[in-house]
């Protein structure tokens, strides 16, 4: 996890989920690359956040990316986000005695519109909190931003606010995760993403 | 069977593996978490009263924040144990400096004698993380923080102990405005505010670092004095 | 072609260990590999005149940090049977899901109810197969055609066929309030309440078992599966709210993606 740096947040609204991490990649306190992706959309309303090992960022991502659009073709339906959880469960606890060193959180809107997050251990072991659920380096940091700022029935506007400011902080206190940070709000009219401003060291 | 084998891998065992079990270990992490925040005419001191090793409870109140003689607070994380010997130097050290000079000493001169009592010890130092608080010469608020061996810092916020990593990011936001546009860093807190959000840290840490909990003792320093006031946190 | 790739994506059976020699490599580099979930946990069972009744702390922690504040820790097997999980949260977690699928299978062979008896073995065998590796605590209780059963499971896959059992870090806590006060025959009332007090010993002085108590009463041809029984650590109200005024954060690129309208989500 130290070795490339990352924090990923992902926090329930009002019928809204948003979802932010940070751009850094790293090689321990060597900052490579200011501009790395850790959130992929996988449907048009369910994200995943995998935190970790950068070459299993991309590998896991890869890997999860043909599973969903096998599941596409064959059920002629989108994935359900919970579905999903279930799958990327599966995918890493099949690698129990070999793990893949990533930490996902997945976040989105069911087909009835209700926000779902998920969050699973490196070796799978699912966690679906009603909250927030934080990946990372910074997870502890993550935590008591969370725990502190968040409150249920955000709006989608409140819910950006909530979760930039609890991520920006928590970067700040982590010497490998930050230099830059996207957020995207899940809502069931579309999703905003916005890059965030934020200190670059 | 390789027996051969099998005593070879015995034999190349790692050094450390063989000799732990009677080393000695003169520290010991007993858990907790501290914070103050300073504002313009007092300062406010918050320490959770659980001390813990492993996943036991060794007590639920043992206070690791001191009301000192000269009125400054000290509160501490680490090691309990080196704590309250620190404590006890400290004020041994106070003692003589007001029979010396009859005068009681300073937060100022107190915060230096602390860095040195540290220092003193650099090569076998008090495993205590100090946040030395009380009123400076001005009356305004005034907060010292040290590392084990004596390095000071004067700040207007500080945590330190087992849930430092979930506190002071949110303390960097919410009193010392980081990251939200148009807001004056400088600003000091008002009293009440600064105690919600301590109060609110503690509830928050409680809620996530398994050894914060139980009791939250709350000292605040004025001109008028020290009060101090004690709240239940979460005993699980 | 697509069922063929997925095919060569899946394997046989049972776990793929292609990235073990990586991960040795980089472990031997230094790498630090992230803690998995543990449920420190404290968990419980006890039989009674009726049946058996299970109990569950909810805390899930990553080493000092929690988790989860709320997890589920009494697992489905079969209509008659639950299993309490400890150790490694994935472990307890996948090891009950495929034994019970396994017995759902069983059942449908057989046409009969499964017996506790038979859940217990193929746990133990699963777990002795993998020499600890898998790191799973359970107790398991049920109640079928030869009455109640509560067993313990070690991770090694010895087991244990008592009257009252805890395993878990809270084990030694919840243990002191059984062997002060279980006695054979109780009634139904007192074997919950004993079982909750068990539970909330754990709960309060073991520093890795947290949150509520879930209990799970197994009697002849009933369940009852209560979540939050006992519910001693609410949260306390936030002195302030930390909402901020929008536009607090600063943002420098702004992209709307429209949700498809014709997203087709029906079964």
């Amino acid at each position: 996890m130290e070795y490339n740096g990352s924090a990923i947040v992902a926090m329930v609204g009002k019928n809204c989920v948003a979802i932010a991490a940070d751009k850094r990649l790293g090689q321990q306190a060597l900052t490579v690359d200011m501009d790395f992706e850790k959130v992929f959309p996988m449907t048009d309303r369910t994200y995943i956040g995998l935190s970790g090992l950068a070459t299993d960022v991309k590998t896991v991502h890869d890997t999860l990316r043909m599973r969903v659009n096998l599941y596409k073709h064959r059920e002629e339906r989108v994935i359900e986000p919970r579905t999903m959880a279930h799958m990327v469960s599966h995918m890493l606890y099949e690698r129990r005695f070999g793990p893949y060193y990533i930490e996902p959180i997945i976040a989105g809107l069911d087909k009835n519109q209700k926000p779902f997050i998920c969050g699973t251990d490196l070796i799978g072991c699912p966690n679906f909190p009603s909250d927030f659920v934080v990946t990372g380096t910074a997870g502890s940091n993550l935590f008591g931003m969370c725990e502190s700022l968040w409150e249920p029935d955000l709006e989608a506007d409140d819910l950006f606010e909530t979760i930039s400011q609890a991520l920006l902080n928590a970067v700040d206190r982590d010497a490998v995760s930050g230099w830059g940070a996207v957020v995207h709000v899940i809502t069931p009219e579309g999703v905003i993403t916005r890059e965030i401003k934020n200190r670059m060291d | 069977m390789d027996f051969v084998g099998i005593q070879q891998e015995f034999a190349h065992a790692p050094a450390t593996e063989r000799h732990t079990h009677n080393r000695w270990e003169p520290y010991v992490d007993n858990g907790g978490t501290s914070l103050a925040i300073a504002g313009a005419d007092y300062v406010i001191v918050a320490s959770d009263a659980r001390q813990s090793n492993g996943f036991n409870i060794n007590s639920r109140y043992d206070p690791k924040a001191f009301h000192l003689s000269n009125n400054a607070i000290l509160a501490t994380a680490g090691y309990a144990a080196d704590a309250k010997r620190l404590v006890e130097v400290l004020e041994q050290n106070a003692q003589m400096y007001y029979h010396k000079h009859d005068r009681v000493m300073k937060t100022s001169a107190m915060a230096q004698m602390l860095s040195n009592t540290l220092y003193g010890r650099r090569f076998f130092p008090y495993y205590v993380f100090p946040i030395l608080a009380g009123l400076d010469n001005e009356g305004k608020g005034a907060l010292y923080c040290y590392d084990p061996v004596g390095n000071m810092e004067r700040v207007v916020y500080q945590s330190f102990g087992s849930a430092s990593a979930l506190v002071q990011p949110f303390l960097d936001n919410v009193v010392g405005f980081k990251n939200q546009r148009g807001a004056d860093p400088a600003r000091l807190l008002e009293r009440d505010q600064a105690l919600k959000i301590a109060v609110d840290a503690f509830t928050g840490a409680t809620e996530r670092d398994i050894y914060t909990g139980d009791w939250l003792d709350i000292f605040i320093v004025d001109r008028n004095g020290v009060t101090h006031e004690k709240r239940e946190l979460k005993h699980d | 072609m697509l069922a063929q790739a997925e095919h060569q994506q899946q394997s046989a059976a049972g776990f793929k260990f292609d990235n073990v020699k990586r991960n040795q490599l980089l472990t031997g580099k230094g790498f630090k590999q992230s803690t998995a979930t543990k449920t420190g946990t404290t968990i419980v069972g006890l039989i009674y005149k009726d049946g058996v009744v299970l109990g569950a702390d909810t805390r899930a922690t990553a080493d000092t940090i929690v988790a989860d504040k709320n997890c589920e820790k009494i697992h489905y097997l079969a209509p008659n049977m639950y299993c309490c999980g400890a150790g490694t949260a994935a472990d307890t977690e996948f090891t009950t899901n495929m034994v019970s699928s396994q017995i759902a299978l069983h059942s449908l062979n057989t046409g009969r109810e499964a017996r506790v008896a038979t859940a217990m073995t193929m746990l133990k065998h699963h777990l002795f197969r993998h020499q600890g590796y898998i790191g799973a605590a359970l107790v398991l209780g049920g109640y079928d055609i030869t009455g109640p059963h509560l067993y313990s499971i070690a991770p090694h896959g010895s087991t244990d066929k008592l009257p009252f059992v805890t395993m878990g870090s809270g084990s030694l806590a919840a243990m002191s309030m059984f062997e002060s006060r279980w006695r054979p025959n109780m009634s139904r009332d007192e074997a919950v309440e004993l079982v909750k007090d068990a539970i909330e010993a754990g709960i309060f002085n073991d520093l890795g078992s947290g949150s509520n108590v879930d209990i799970c009463i197994l009697t002849q041809g009933n369940v009852e599966y209560v979540r939050g029984y006992s519910r001693p650590n609410e949260r306390v109200e936030k002195e302030q709210s930390y909402r901020f005024p929008r536009g607090t954060t600063e943002f420098y690129v702004t992209k709307t993606t429209e949700t498809a309208t014709a997203m087709d989500t029906s079964a």
